[in-house]
């Protein structure tokens, strides 16, 4: 009992510090993060960061199943964006086996990953504010709003896979599901919605000078420190580097649509709250457009399979990258000519991402640590794996 | 009234307390309900037909009944107490409300005074829970509770005492008289009337911690602040101080700006006209609440000290030398 009590050193203006673990059961860890804070006062002094509490040994799995299986499992890394892992991994399949992908899957793969994208943005917003604002107050209200626009979202993938989560909807050499009947329609229909409450949004936290004060100037990534530890997607653009995998090496038909990178260059939160913004409503066109171009034809290059060992691909190794929504989801995998990944790799955009953090911690106060949190969007699943 | 007066006092404040809590546990029901209809959901719907009428009660059952837990490094002594210094002073400050004319516990000479004064004791109770705990988040959040207390009850008194210049006193029923007529309340008294009143809703928010200003429950950074470690009927008697002090305020609100239980039709009106007043002050902080996002502990303190502080003083000395110099309501 006595000792318990000794643990709590507090003093403002002395040298007494206050270590406090946030995490891994905290309500704004976004998953399982744990920071063990070092304070003086509310100031943060220092910062450790503990990850691997969600370790689900992804990259062994994926040495387990075939290439038929894993594409599924691949959505669990990041399941706030579970098309673009997908996405990543039959790519890097594709890129050794050389296999021919139809226009019309490519088609479909950008559609779901700009739908995907639209989705994990509103998860983003919404948390994010509940971070600042709490469960109990505005924050709360934003939270509710935009995951009405997320379940619209997930409502289109659920006609479209079945699923409303974790899709499986890639395969190796095409898309599983073709868009059903009236599809197109009620994805217009979600899209002028989301860009009309969009509006809303953007009035409800930029007419707030309480929003503003929590975010300008908070959390500030230089574009050096974001070049050296390696940050990518909204917080990169965020820093003022215009980097995005869709214009800088286009894959599944990227280069066929006109799209703006947001960039801004303050490299604070609202830098980067402002580009997921513009990439909310860049997203939007790309899938009017998209839909608005699909080519007729077969959604996938190869015949259905009758059992999981049937893709069989050559020896060899590759990489393949994809901007997801949260920055740059990379997959490298060697290949030995068996229906199964020799070596299989993931780079998560969290992971690097989230190693911003103890170089931006320091120097502010507990509430910003959340903010800042909420900001860069990470993904627990993605940065454990 | 043939009752000896302290019997009748004691039978009013029984009345008093007793009504206070049932309408404290309504009050939950209708900011959840009022919340739900800003955030497009329904809220409470399925303990009692029609929507939820028995929701408060259900959820004060389910705390009583819930595991009582001291955790083993809390001060159990200061952590005990902790609920109940922190819910006398939120109750006491009903005393001095009259809800009508002659009806209320005591129509104290200094009624205003003793509200401001008994409300600025919550501070105690919040601090003893939140060093009690023995607990980081409770003591972070105890200490940001002491900053936030003592930089908003300045401009929190100063705000009230606006009014009370304005009607040359104390007594709550004196300062309702003073706003008698068509448009006598202080909220339109010009130009001092309405920045007092933001400045007192502002100050409200802060002193009953709400979102912008609840950084001491802060419940995204500090969990749930000082009463982390509170559990069943502990966490219910916090929750009741929280909202007996809100619904105070609000009534303090609506009898200093909006003329109290002043309204058209009969006499007998004038408790429910009090009462939807109140809570339509009650309704506006709970917008404020459900729209804005919290802010940071230096930034809170500086709105205090730089703008709400300095406005309330310059408010206070306004109204002095409009009353001084013979435009005002009352002295």
């Amino acid at each position: 009992m006595a000792v318990a009590r000794t643990t709590v050193e507090v003093g403002y203006g002395g040298g007494e510090r206050l270590m406090m673990n946030m995490g891994p059961q905290h309500p704004s860890s976004h998953g399982v993060f744990r920071a063990i804070l070092t304070l003086e006062g509310e100031t943060v002094v220092a910062v450790d960061a503990v990850i691997g509490y969600l370790h689900r040994c992804h990259e062994k799995l994926g040495e387990t199943l075939t290439y038929v299986q894993y594409p599924t499992i691949a959505s669990k890394t990041d399941y706030v964006a579970a098309m673009t892992s997908e996405l990543a991994y039959v790519l890097a399949v594709e890129k050794i086996a050389k296999f021919e992908v139809p226009k019309r899957a490519r088609y479909l793969r950008v559609i779901a990953a700009e739908l995907q994208r639209i989705a994990s943005h509103c998860l983003w917003l919404g948390t994010w504010c509940m971070d600042m604002g709490g469960a109990l107050g505005g924050g709360a209200t934003v939270f509710l709003y935009t995951i009405r626009e997320r379940e619209d979202v997930l409502d289109l993938f659920e006609s479209l896979t079945g699923a409303r989560l974790l899709y499986g909807f890639h395969q190796v050499g095409g898309t599983r599901y073709d868009i059903p009947p009236g599809w197109d329609a009620k994805v217009r229909a979600t899209l002028d919605h989301i860009e009309q409450r969009l509006h809303e949004y953007e009035a409800m936290l930029e007419d707030n000078a309480f929003f503003l004060v929590r975010t300008q100037g908070v959390g500030t990534i230089s574009q050096t420190l974001a070049q050296e530890v390696g940050v990518s997607g909204p917080l990169a653009r965020g820093s003022g580097l215009q980097w995005d995998l869709r214009k800088a090496e286009p894959y599944s038909s990227y280069e066929d649509f006109e799209f703006r990178i947001p960039v801004e260059t303050a490299g604070d939160c609202f830098a980067r709250y402002r580009v997921r913004m513009v990439e909310f409503r860049e997203s939007i066109k790309i899938v009017r457009d998209a839909l608005a171009g699909l080519p007729d034809g077969p959604i996938s290059s190869r015949p259905g399979v009758k059992s999981v060992g049937q893709v069989r691909v050559p020896k060899g190794e590759g990489y393949s990258r994809v901007e997801g929504a949260r920055g740059e989801v990379g997959c490298y995998i060697v290949a030995d000519g068996s229906p199964k990944p020799y070596r299989m790799k993931w780079r998560g955009a969290s992971f690097s991402n989230l190693a911003v953090l103890p170089h931006i911690l320091p120097g502010c106060k507990v509430a910003d640590v959340v903010a800042i949190m909420g900001s860069i969007d990470p993904v627990f699943g993605e940065v454990d794996r | 009234m043939t009752l000896p007066p302290i019997a009748f006092q004691a039978l009013m404040a029984f009345i008093v307390l007793n009504a206070i809590l049932v309408v404290v546990a309504y009050v939950t029901l209708l900011e959840r309900k009022f919340a739900a209809r800003m955030q497009s959901r329904i809220g409470p719907y399925y303990v009692g037909w029609p929507h939820g009428w028995l929701q408060p009660i259900a959820d004060a059952l389910k705390l009583m009944m819930k595991e009582d837990v001291v955790p083993d490094a809390a001060d159990r002594w200061v952590y005990n107490l902790a609920p109940i210094v922190f819910l006398v002073p939120c109750l006491l400050i009903f005393a001095t409300i009259p809800f009508a004319p002659g009806l209320g516990v005591a129509d104290l000479n200094i009624g205003v005074l003793f509200f401001l004064a008994v409300s600025a004791l919550e501070i105690v109770g919040l601090f003893m829970g939140g060093w009690g705990s023995n607990n980081k988040y409770a003591l972070l959040s105890a200490m940001r509770a002491v900053n936030q207390i003592i930089s908003y009850d300045l401009p929190f008194i100063f705000a009230a005492l606006v009014p009370v210049v304005l009607a040359g006193s104390m007594q709550m029923s004196a300062i309702v008289g003073a706003q008698a007529g068509l448009l006598g309340w202080f909220l339109f008294y010009p130009v001092i009337g309405q920045l007092a009143f933001i400045a007192f809703i502002v100050a409200t928010l802060a002193a009953e911690n709400r979102v912008p200003f609840d950084i001491l429950e802060a419940e995204s950074e500090l969990v749930a602040g000082f009463r982390v470690e509170y559990s069943g009927m502990k966490f219910a008697l916090i929750q009741l101080a929280e909202y007996a002090h809100m619904l105070g305020t609000s009534f303090l609100g609506a009898l200093l700006f909006l003329g109290g239980w002043l309204g058209p039709g009969p006499a007998w009106l004038g408790p429910v006209w009090f009462l939807l007043k109140a809570l339509v002050v009650f309704l506006l902080v709970t917008w404020v609440r459900w729209s804005f996002v919290r802010i940071r502990v230096d930034q809170i303190l500086a709105i205090s000290w730089k703008l709400l502080l300095p406005l309330s003083l310059l408010l206070l000395m306004a109204s002095a030398f409009v009353v001084a110099f013979g435009a005002g309501h009352g002295a």
